[in-house]
């Protein structure tokens, strides 16, 4: 047996070290190990309260595995080769029953105290109304008039394809930027109104300490007051399908006077540059460099439903852009070779919507019937995406002009 | 003292040869499909559960090699999604209830002196449906458009998506309720009504108490899910709207019903682990469990809390103060009679004669590693951090520390402990420590980086992730490869005690010096019919203490 006490004594010293390495490297590096602290008041109290909870967690660990450890040394035959007979003592259990208890209670009132203040939503001063769909989210500010979809960046769609040859390490924010954040004002109580379209999402940003599901037929309530102005990176949080892990979310905090002239700028429908939604850390972006209007004619945000439709578009024009909208829109579940997901999600090569009449397939993409609707696009890139899907893989569909989808909108 | 039929040449399970008097086992496959035998339905629910771990193992490599580097390698989101529902359903009741099933058709009639359980044809036909459950569910993967991939709690709307495997998804998840329930029934009946003379319930062994215990939650619970799949299932092809929206049905109300189920289903999962357990750390420590009392009512405390603590999986769908603040407070409440338990089992330990030999090492590993799960259970119970921590890697980190180092050690400890006793020989001891070092220090290598990434932000059920998280999810792929193919020092030590015997040494009746029990007073490998006539324990005013009793049959040697 004296094998077993050198196995023991090895064991102890490593799982101590272990613990010590893993308790001081928790606490000091920051949020890459640990849950970030956060820009709100809210953020901070609940990570003080997880901070809390994990010392009380170490310091009851410390004793019971502190007293396991010592017993298993010092108890082992070898040392102690006459068991002791006592099998019960009613006051330990009685200690051992009352003193955690009083510990939860000790836990649980500052804990129910931050619970309380999370769930008061009252006195927002914006309100902004936030729909999970399959795969992307849709914000809407209710009463300004705007409202928009934010998917996934093209660059980080483009890599994470499988057998897409791109290293993810290469592609800036790979996976948690979007074409366009939610640009929200610093030092104002915003109200989020959370539901969903189609199946359950939760709408997650860790640093704001929001966590919400998004629910078809609930439309749940949650606030956030940012101190802070800088980009705040989060992810949907509940299984949603395919692509569950693709559809991230960036909230980018402007100074109130900046956030006035991005929200005038957004109604005019007008584009307008986020600084801050470059890829930066987000605590490293001083508030004067936050946003600065765009030059002229250099488009960054995604413009509004209606404003981009023109005039006649040549097939090679409507093809490429098609190609664009395709991917980002459609791939996910008819996939970039058309061929689709048999049974869920139908193919498109050789099928009879795209190679039938047009006015079929618009009608299809605008209402959605078995798949999301896709009304918030422009004509024009609807009716580019219709072309390409009518003339890839094989179709031999009729060209669809923005003048087409347009008359078929109502 | 009565003597009981042991006197004929016992057939040795495993390999059926030929008997004389009616009672043996059949010859050849037969025996296996007919059996109504205690042990050998408890060794077709191992052999089952472990091809179960197998095949479940199988699927947490490729969602691991996934996960290995960001960017997607290998397999398509929607296949990655089917990995990881049917890893879940297949570990959940392909692997761990079966193995405790087996475990308790093996030993409880055995530990409370009866014959066989209370009902054998039952026994028989429970077994024989999951087979079919699993073929069924397993199927789906080959089917156009492949498995289940909404996850295991099957939330509508997204549940709804699902193609052709969706009704074979519902009707194997019946299977599998109906095969536990009549387990269930099977295990309290033969507890409730055929404990050997003198043995009140309060002096059984408490892998009996806790398993007496988990097949009420089993009764009450199965039920309740095969409800709400059934509503899944009208939902989708009979125009119901149970739970849509746009019918005026409700999402969250399914919810609410699964966790109903899915709560105690935990405890289900960890309960006769529990049990295994305190039978083993007082063997070895060669002192009796201390607190045997509390121990019993700390688990059925544990039982009952299990039932009003459910919506503690759902705090961010959205409920009412009032609601989240009570599913907080009984949530907490649950650490303390959880924490009687390890306290107890440390109590056990103090002042003991320790010896390390596999099970205990098993054992003491469960008491640490199932401890840090029940840490970080407490810290996802304080709600307004449970936003931060809900749906991320550090709930999976808290799970897979309660159900691997947890409840899965406590079954291979658990087969260590009573493998002598059912084939006869003992295993390489040498070999079962390296087993469990090997086991020990990869899965925490699996898990414990799981806590930092999730911590940190990384969602669950996700096949790539944002690349600040490669390197925890660089460990945990090494440590579940690792711990994959430790097993394989297990397999071969586990096959040479069943299928190669030749030259290994034979095991007495007492396995185990410090092994208290009635299973102890029968030869090994234990004869086919076992306690055909009770045992008869001593008249219960002498009796003290329930190992006090095994002691006092042991010096009466009722066996021959």
């Amino acid at each position: 047996m004296a094998k077993m006490g050198w196995m023991a004594r090895a064991a102890l010293v490593s799982v101590l070290l272990a613990a010590s390495g893993a308790a001081s490297a928790y606490t000091t590096t920051g949020n890459g190990w640990n849950t970030p602290q956060g820009v709100t008041e809210i953020s901070a109290k609940v990570y003080d309260l997880h901070l809390l909870i994990f010392w009380v967690c170490v310091a009851i660990g410390v004793l019971v595995f502190g007293a396991m450890t010592y017993s298993i040394v010092m108890h082992r035959r070898s040392v102690h080769p006459k068991p002791a007979d006592f099998h019960e003592s009613t006051t330990v259990e009685i200690v051992w029953t009352v003193i955690p208890f009083l510990i939860l209670i000790g836990m649980a009132i500052p804990a129910a105290g931050t619970l309380i203040k999370m769930e008061d939503t009252r006195g927002a001063e914006l309100s902004v109304k936030v729909t999970g769909y399959q795969w992307k989210w849709q914000y809407e500010y209710l009463d300004q008039g705007v409202g928009f979809f934010s998917t996934l960046h093209p660059d980080s769609n483009k890599a994470r394809q499988v057998g897409s040859g791109i290293d993810p390490t290469t592609v800036p924010n790979y996976l948690v930027e979007v074409d366009e954040p939610l640009v929200l004002p610093v030092g104002k109580k915003v109200r989020f109104l959370i539901t969903a379209n189609d199946v359950i999402h939760a709408w997650w940003v860790p640093d704001l300490a929001v966590k919400k599901d998004a629910i078809p037929g609930y439309v749940n309530e949650v606030w956030t007051k940012i101190d802070k102005p800088g980009t705040y990176r989060g992810v949907c949080a509940e299984l949603c399908g395919r692509d569950h892990g693709f559809m991230p979310i960036v909230v980018v905090a402007l100074p109130e006077e900046e956030f006035g002239k991005w929200l005038e700028a957004r109604k005019a429908g007008q584009p307008y540059r986020l600084a801050a939604a470059a890829p930066t850390q987000a605590a490293d972006v001083p508030p004067a460099a936050a946003a600065q209007p765009a030059p002229a004619g250099e488009q960054v945000a995604a413009a509004p439903a209606t404003a981009a439709s023109a005039g006649e578009l040549s097939k090679a024009e409507l093809m490429a852009k098609g190609e664009q909208v395709y991917k980002a829109n459609c791939a996910a579940c008819h996939q970039a070779n058309g061929a689709g997901m048999a049974p869920t999600f139908p193919p498109l090569a050789g099928s009879k919507m795209a190679n039938g009449p047009a006015e079929a397939h618009i009608a299809q993409m605008f209402t959605g019937k078995m798949m999301p609707s896709f009304r918030h696009l422009s004509d024009a890139d609807l009716a580019a995406v219709a072309t390409y899907e009518r003339n890839s893989w094989g179709n031999t569909g009729s060209i669809v002009q923005p003048a087409q989808v347009a008359a078929l909108r109502k | 003292m009565a003597h009981h039929d042991t006197h004929a040449h016992h057939d040795d399970h495993a390999h059926g040869e030929h008997h004389d008097h009616g009672h043996g086992p059949e010859k050849g496959i037969m025996r296996w499909i007919k059996t109504t035998n205690h042990k050998d339905l408890g060794t077709l629910y191992l052999f089952l559960s472990f091809t179960m771990f197998m095949i479940g193992g199988l699927m947490s490599l490729v969602i691991r090699a996934e996960l290995w580097m960001p960017g997607l390698q290998f397999v398509d989101p929607e296949f990655f999604n089917q990995m990881t529902t049917l890893h879940a359903l297949v570990m959940i009741f392909g692997g761990l209830m079966p193995a405790f099933v087996g475990l308790a058709n093996w030993m409880i009639p055995m530990m409370v002196g009866c014959s066989d359980l209370a009902l054998p044809r039952v026994n028989n036909w429970g077994f024989w449906i999951l087979p079919f459950a699993f073929t069924l569910l397993l199927g789906t993967l080959f089917m156009p458009g492949g498995g289940p991939a909404g996850g295991w709690t099957m939330y509508p709307p997204l549940v709804l998506q699902t193609g052709n495997a969706f009704p074979f998804l519902i009707f194997a998840v019946h299977l599998m309720g109906i095969s536990s329930i009549t387990g269930a029934i099977n295990v309290a009946v033969t507890i409730l009504n055929m404990r050997a003379p003198g043995m009140s319930l309060l002096k059984m062994p408490l892998f009996a108490w806790t398993w007496l215990i988990t097949a009420y939650l089993l009764i009450a619970t199965m039920p309740v899910l095969a409800g709400a799949v059934t509503m899944l299932l009208t939902d989708k092809y009979f125009g119901t709207a149970f739970f849509t929206a746009a019918g005026g049905g409700d999402p969250v109300m399914f919810q609410h019903i699964f966790w109903f189920f899915g709560h105690p289903e935990v405890y289900i999962l960890i309960l006769p682990a529990f049990g295994v357990v305190s039978t083993i750390i007082p063997t070895f420590a060669r002192k009796s469990l201390f607190g045997y009392d509390s121990m019993v009512y700390a688990t059925a405390s544990i039982a009952f809390l299990s039932f009003i603590v459910w919506a503690h999986h759902m705090f961010t769908v959205g409920m009412p103060l009032a609601g989240e603040l009570f599913f907080m407070f009984a949530t907490m409440l649950i650490a303390v009679p959880t924490g009687v338990k390890v306290f107890n089992w440390v109590a056990t330990m103090w002042k003991g004669s320790m010896t390390f030999e596999t099970p205990m090492l098993f054992a003491l590993a469960f008491v640490f590693l199932f401890t840090i799960g029940g840490f970080s259970g407490l810290m996802l119970a304080i709600a307004p951090v449970d936003f931060q921590y809900h749906d991320t890697y550090f709930v999976v980190a808290h799970f897979h520390y309660v159900i691997v180092p947890g409840a899965v050690f406590a079954v291979i400890a658990g087969v260590y402990y009573w493998l002598p006793k059912w084939t006869g020989v003992m295993y390489n001891e040498t070999l079962g420590r390296i087993h469990f070092w090997l086991s020990a220090i990869f899965i925490n290598l699996t898990f414990f980086p799981q806590h930092f990434a999730g911590l940190a932000g990384m969602q669950r059920r996700v096949p790539d992730y944002a690349v600040q998280f490669t390197d925890f999810n660089v460990q945990s792929s090494i440590g579940a490869f690792g711990f994959f193919v430790s097993q394989f020092v297990m397999i071969y030590n586990f096959a040479r005690c069943i299928w190669f015997r030749e030259g290994m040494e034979k095991a007495p009746a007492r396995v185990w010096e410090g092994a208290h029990g009635l299973e102890w007073t029968v030869p090994s490998p234990a004869p086919y019919h076992t306690f055909e006539e009770p045992p008869r324990l001593l008249p219960e005013g002498e009796i003290t203490a329930a190992h006090d009793a095994y002691d006092a049959l042991d010096r009466h040697k009722i066996n021959p």
